[in-house]
């Protein structure tokens, strides 16, 4: 307890504008958005990884991480999320280590589509100029990605995911203070 | 139902805006109303506004009343309104109203209960007369004190318990169910209604539990015990991982006694309607424990034919700001809709005219 | 933390003024205002139910020896909630304890007690007494 760090320097204009970034993420997948506002994320969580649990996790939502107990102590008091154990029965997972497969998140339903998981991972790298291919809505022609730190059979998961649709799992990738998100829809092809 | 999108009253809306400021302050001559001054000398139109408001601060409900020119459900209103924009830290430990710090504890049922009958600031025995000398105004002298006794002041339902004669309530520690996070649903249990009455419209539940009274729904009440005072609510926050203490609130209880003639699985024995409500507002809390045992019929094995029965009825229609909502949405335009109807009222006219005339 | 939670702002810090310095502090997280839901119970005693939500201000602060001060305080008092909250970290300092709990606390606590006495004294004026109540049962 006695580790502890404060949240977002200013709660609102912090929150407001970390939610932004990851509306303009999501509208645009692929495209890195820079979060700032925190200045002592708990380890092993960077800037945006913590911004985007902060903006997105309140006591309604149940929380997984694999990230610690420090992370799990600062997650606790400053969104006032419960934590859970189990990843399916997660509304948000935050993961720093390896990535609970999609398939066993929430998916939703076809008349609830957005009671699904939203899978945040912490990863070791993102660059946009280079990379997987993107393509689908909110990408005119193609947004480029690359992405090192994810398990070597994400692509086969990813195409998995997407043929639940409209059932499925949003994907928001950090590094960093950088993030870059995947939705549901999103193609994405090898280099 | 359908809206057209009308502009152009723009400058007619500020206009309206700003005379309804200046309708609120009224004559700038006199002095103008401190939050302070509602707050204390307006002390029970306060509480309504946050039983009804469902969410107790006297300060924001000082300025609602203030703000809503002393129209008590706008400001009721104004407070749901507000509330939305606070986060929710979470819930407190249900709070125990026998540990009531007593301003008021009477009781119908027993003259000699333990603990005596405390009469607390009422307008009871008050001969109704205006008073004129409060025209005048001037500080009443202090009230009298006496040295407290110190005796108990154990619940009238305990009484009634202990010799088996009161149909006990089954201890629970169940998350209940929340109305401001899900929408009502039906059949909707005890504690869903327990709090959509709490909520309730004063005038409303009055209404229907002197309905029960008169005939439809077959009750023979008596006030157990009504206590008003103050009560403390502590909070578990899971940081800390034990309760605190966060403060005090002032609420008014009432136990309703009802006679039970019993049913296949119970003897006959007494039921309670139970009334609680955010603080000094005894009309509403008796009127909703007669609602609640009212609404108890289905669950008693009684028949349900009285409005005050139907949880629907009651439920769907007590909360006042859905209701104003609604009455008040016909304000509204409805030029298209209203266009419609009188082309088919013309239309139908016609058609009497035209067979009347062959 | 009761008796801090039932005293005001400024009335803590007129305590505050009389005992010795507070250890600076880093604000964790508040002070900001919420809500907390009020439970009773059915029946007064049976299954809980929501009643309605009360204003909340809370605060956590961490002083400069490194003790973490929490508060929760009914109403929108956000310089109460901070006080507290870094009064709640300087009484876990046994060495300040003592003077702390002489200067602010017992003075805030005798306040309270004598307004609640008060508030009794006058209830017991009006209680009623039955002079026939043996023989009316």
């Amino acid at each position: 307890m006695s580790e502890l760090t404060p949240g977002f320097a200013d709660p609102v204009l912090g929150a407001q504008s970390c939610f932004r970034a990851i509306l303009e993420a999501m509208s645009r997948p692929g495209r890195l958005q820079r979060v700032a506002g925190i200045d002592q994320p708990p380890a092993p969580l960077g800037v945006a990884a913590a911004a985007t649990m902060l903006t997105l996790a309140d006591a309604d939502t149940p929380v997984w991480t694999d990230a610690g107990r420090a992370a799990e102590d600062w997650l606790r008091f400053h969104a006032g999320c419960p934590l859970v154990a189990s990843p399916a029965e997660a509304a948000f997972l935050l993961a720093t280590g390896r990535m609970p497969a999609l398939a066993t998140l929430a998916q939703g339903s076809e008349e609830e589509p957005h009671r699904s998981a939203t899978l945040i991972v912490e990863v070791r790298t993102l660059a946009e100029t280079v990379g997987w291919k993107l393509t689908g809505p909110g990408i005119e022609t193609e947004h480029r990605l690359q992405v090192a730190g994810l398990p070597a059979d994400f692509l086969r998961q990813w195409a998995a995911n997407r043929r639940g649709f409209p059932r499925g799992v949003d994907v928001v990738l950090t590094a960093g203070p950088w993030l870059a998100a995947l939705p549901r829809t999103t193609r994405i092809e090898e280099a | 139902m359908a809206y057209v999108a009308v502009k152009g009253g723009e400058r007619a809306i500020d206009a309206a805006h700003a005379w309804l400021a200046e309708a609120r302050r009224g004559d700038a001559t006199l002095p103008e109303l401190s939050l302070e001054q509602i707050e204390q000398q307006l002390g029970l139109a306060v509480d309504r506004v946050m039983a009804e408001g469902a969410c107790y601060d006297r300060g924001l409900a000082a300025l609602a009343v203030k703000q809503a020119r002393g129209d008590l459900i706008e400001a009721a209103f104004l407070l749901r309104a507000y509330r939305t924009t606070l986060p929710r830290f979470g819930a407190s430990l249900p709070m125990d109203t026998g540990a009531m710090r007593l301003r008021r504890r009477i009781s119908a049922t027993y003259k000699d209960l333990p603990g005596g009958q405390v009469l607390g600031p009422t307008f009871d025995y008050t001969h109704r007369l205006l008073d004129f000398a409060l025209a005048a105004g001037g500080t009443p002298p202090p009230a009298p004190q006496a040295t407290p006794d110190g005796e108990a002041t154990p619940r009238v339902t305990g009484i009634l318990a202990q010799e088996g004669l009161m149909a006990p309530e089954a201890p629970s520690e169940t998350e209940p169910p929340d109305l401001t996070r899900e929408p009502l649903s039906f059949p909707a249990e005890r504690p869903l209604r327990l709090q959509a009455l709490a909520r309730g419209d004063e005038g409303f539940l009055l209404a229907m539990g002197y309905s029960t009274q008169r005939g439809y729904g077959n009750a023979h009440p008596f006030v157990g015990e009504i206590r008003m005072g103050e009560v403390a609510v502590e909070i578990a926050p899971p940081e800390l991982g034990f309760p605190i203490e966060i403060g005090e609130i002032t609420v008014t209880e009432c136990q309703m006694v009802n006679q039970f003639a019993g049913s296949k699985t119970e003897p006959p024995q007494f039921t309670r309607g139970y009334g609680l409500v955010f603080g000094h507002g005894e009309r509403k809390a008796m009127a909703m424990s007669l609602v609640d045992r009212a609404l108890r019929a289905r669950e008693l094995g009684e028949e349900v034919d009285a409005p005050a029965q139907s949880e629907e009825f009651v439920l769907y229609h007590c909360d006042n700001v859905e209701a104003t909502g609604f009455v008040e949405h016909l304000k509204l335009p409805h030029y298209v809709d209203f266009q419609s109807e009188l082309e088919k009222v013309r239309e139908m006219r016609a058609t009497v005219f035209r067979e009347a005339a062959e | 933390m009761g008796i801090l939670a039932r005293a005001d702002g400024a009335a803590i810090a007129a305590r505050l003024d009389a005992a010795p310095p507070l250890p600076a502090a880093t604000r964790l997280r508040g002070p900001e205002t919420g809500l907390v839901m009020a439970r009773g119970r059915q029946g007064g005693d049976g299954a809980p139910f929501n009643l309605g939500e009360m204003t909340v201000t809370r605060c956590s602060v961490r002083d400069a020896e490194g003790r973490v001060g929490h508060a929760y305080v009914a109403g929108r008092d956000q310089r109460q909630a901070e006080l507290a909250a870094r009064l709640d970290a300087a009484l876990q300092d046994p060495v300040r304890r003592p003077a702390l709990l002489e200067a602010v606390i017992e003075p805030l606590a005798a306040a309270q007690a004598e307004r609640a006495a008060a508030m009794a004294a006058r209830a017991a004026a009006t209680k009623v007494q039955f002079f026939t109540m043996q023989t009316m049962r």
